[in-house]
């Protein structure tokens, strides 16, 4: 080995950098870690409390049952566009398709009189090919998503029309399994009580593994402290909302279809591959394809997830309608759930959000919903505040954003 | 070096159009031994790092790999025999922590989810060895500086452990400091026994680590210099034609 010869100056540079501890410069980047749904829980919390002093009814049981029923279907289509959104793309037609699957539900299950399942497995499958067609589009003939889903908004609005035919309206019997999944079905006492004595057991015993294993292979862990405390506190939240809505009608089926599809969702983006594609690919394409990511597999499968819950959402509205109409998932529906994913933390700019930021969202924007209208204010209020809030959300996106890119 | 050349390129040349990129190339690479490739601006420098990762397929001459030859049609093949490349951009996913953009696209699992676990492990491991300071795994890539970057693009090529390491221009965007950081961890590879192929125009850079250069003038290589020998004046002189490198002559 020949000994290298170099400018003396940069040798000590060289050797003064061995040396060098890193702690100053851990401690530099810590302001900078994500502050993920905190800022969004907490003003969730203030909401309620603002609504709660005004108005008590805001707060009772009764109300707050209602509120999670009419956060479903929302909910369900926001989880879809939180999941195009990470991927770096919009979905602009989500309310197209929640209506023209509640239309096809309709239809099929009143005018022809076909079983409900099947009604909403082709409600399903319209979800599915939809969101196929933008993905193939996207990927393969590269049409920016923003047009290609506007497009699509006004075609699938055309044959939810043509669909419905000419009356525009059809009611489902209220005797409908659909109807009263929506409606009437809640978590009995026992259920309820099972069902967060098991989650608590399953986080528990998660992140007790998880512990372990991280002690075994000498890696950083959290403390056993923090641990505990974790599992108290979601043991908490959960116990509060199951006995508080338990003094009414509970905690009914649909919403928990709704928690259910996020916690997989939340799973599927955190701990597959798949999910770390998906953030990748929303962060930066072209890195992610040089890494060996399949981007447009990956992209694809997100518009396709996307169309999917939507045409769910569409169906538990019908549901919970008890009626497909030519307003079903009209413009407001879109616009509430881009923005619920949106207020809930998932960047517009792809790559970042979770999906519990779908939940989060949604709750605040049906509170302000409902808390304007028990205070007796307008449409024209509450459209008002919701963009208020939607701005303020997206200004922070942004700030955070342009933090991240000027270090 | 005792056992010859990990890689040898034996008269490759490389056209692009009516483009001469490379000329009846001649290069041996050996293990233990950071072989620095200068040239001006369109020398064929990258062209070069190309042919060897895989990237661009020759137009004539042979590739050996210890002595047998080998055809890389793509990055994929070079990096499936052992050589592995980091390009000037570094595609790293800025919104993704050290780990995850380390294992990206080939992360282990464990009944079909991700084994966050043995990555970060394995991750730990890997920057020990390069003895870097990058702080945490867990920092998303964007708080990193250009230097810790590189480190983790390093990282990133060494994990299938390849032989062969190119590097290029991996500090041509760098300052001071972290190109001290940079040429720090070019001198980690080496006493790690990979075979090192560092190409840039920053002469001065590369003298600091470098045990051999192979000087690129207008497509051709023009001279193969001992650092031990050779001064700066030298290396400029080689790079640009003005004189030869044995001239030595002070302008």
């Amino acid at each position: 080995m020949t000994p290298a010869t170099a400018p003396p100056s940069q040798r000590a540079l060289v050797a003064v950098l061995a040396r060098e501890d890193p702690w100053p410069r851990l401690l530099r980047h810590i302001p900078d870690r994500e502050l993920g749904l905190v800022p969004v829980i907490g003003a969730l919390v203030l909401l309620w409390g603002v609504f709660g002093l005004i108005e008590p009814a805001f707060l009772s049981a009764e109300n707050l049952v209602n509120l999670t029923l009419q956060s479903v279907p929302t909910g369900v289509i926001a989880l879809g566009v939180v999941l195009v959104l990470l991927v770096g793309q919009i979905d602009l037609s989500v309310g197209s398709v929640s209506g023209l699957a509640a239309a096809v539900v309709g239809v099929t299950t009143v005018l022809a009189d076909w079983p409900i399942v099947l009604g909403i497995l082709l409600a399903l499958t319209v979800g599915v090919v939809v969101g196929l067609g933008y993905g193939l589009l996207a990927t393969r003939l590269g049409l920016p998503s923003f047009v290609l889903t506007l497009a699509g908004l006004l075609v699938l609005a055309g044959v939810q029309l043509r669909v419905l035919g000419p009356q525009g309206s059809i009611n489902l019997p209220f005797e409908s399994s659909l109807v009263r999944f929506a409606q009437e079905s809640f978590l009995s006492p026992l259920a309820a009580w099972g069902l967060v004595a098991a989650a608590v057991t399953v986080v528990t015993v998660v992140q007790l593994v998880e512990r372990a294993r991280r002690v075994r292979a000498g890696l950083p862990r959290i403390s056993m402290g923090r641990l505990v405390l974790r599992v108290a506190a979601l043991t908490t939240l959960l116990c509060a909302v199951v006995a508080y809505l338990g003094t009414e009608r509970g905690v009914g089926y649909p919403v928990v279809l709704l928690v259910a599809l996020v916690v997989v969702v939340d799973v599927l983006l955190r701990r597959t591959r798949w999910g770390r594609a998906v953030r990748a690919v929303g962060g930066d394409p072209r890195a992610a394809l040089l890494a060996g990511v399949a981007v447009r597999r990956t992209t694809i499968s997100c518009f396709v997830a996307c169309s999917t819950l939507a045409a769910l959402g569409g169906v538990l509205a019908a549901g919970r309608l008890a009626a497909a109409n030519q307003g079903t998932g009209g413009t407001e529906t879109f616009l509430t759930a881009i923005a619920a994913a949106v207020i809930g933390g998932t960047s517009l700019f792809g790559g970042r959000g979770s999906a519990w930021s779908a939940l989060v969202g949604v709750l605040v924007i049906t509170s302000i919903s409902s808390g304007l209208t028990l205070l007796n204010l307008d449409t024209a209020t509450r459209y008002v505040v919701t963009g208020l809030v939607l701005l303020l959300a997206l200004t922070a996106d942004t700030l955070i954003r342009g933090r991240r890119r000027v270090p | 070096m005792s056992d010859g050349p990990v890689l040898s390129l034996r008269g490759v040349s490389k056209n692009f159009g009516g483009v001469r990129a490379l000329i009846d190339v001649d290069l041996d690479i050996h293990q233990h031994e950071v072989l620095a490739v200068v040239g001006d601006n369109a020398a064929g420098k990258s062209t070069l790092a190309g042919v060897i990762a895989g990237v661009y397929r020759p137009d004539a001459g042979r590739v050996l790999l210890d002595g047998a030859p080998v055809v890389l049609d793509s990055p994929a093949v070079a990096r499936g025999l052992g050589i592995a490349a980091v390009f000037q951009e570094l595609a790293l996913c800025d919104n993704l922590d050290v780990v995850e953009n380390l294992f990206l696209g080939h992360e282990p699992t464990r009944g079909g989810f991700l084994d966050e676990i043995e990555m970060e492990r394995r991750a730990w491991d890997l920057l020990g060895q390069l003895a870097t300071n990058v702080p945490s795994v867990r920092l998303p890539v964007r708080a990193l500086s250009g230097g810790q970057r590189q480190v983790v693009a390093v990282a990133r090529a060494l994990l299938g452990s390849p032989r062969v390491v190119v590097l290029d221009e991996p500090t041509a965007a760098l300052g001071v400091r972290q190109t001290a950081e940079v040429l720090n961890l070019v001198e980690r590879l080496r006493e790690r026994g990979h075979a090192v192929v560092l190409i840039s125009h920053q002469a001065a850079d590369l003298q600091a680590v470098a045990d051999r250069f192979a000087v690129l003038r207008l497509g051709r290589i023009d001279g193969e210099l001992d650092a031990a020998s050779v001064g700066y004046e030298d290396l400029l002189a080689a790079m640009t034609g003005v004189s030869r490198p044995s001239g030595r002559k002070p302008r």
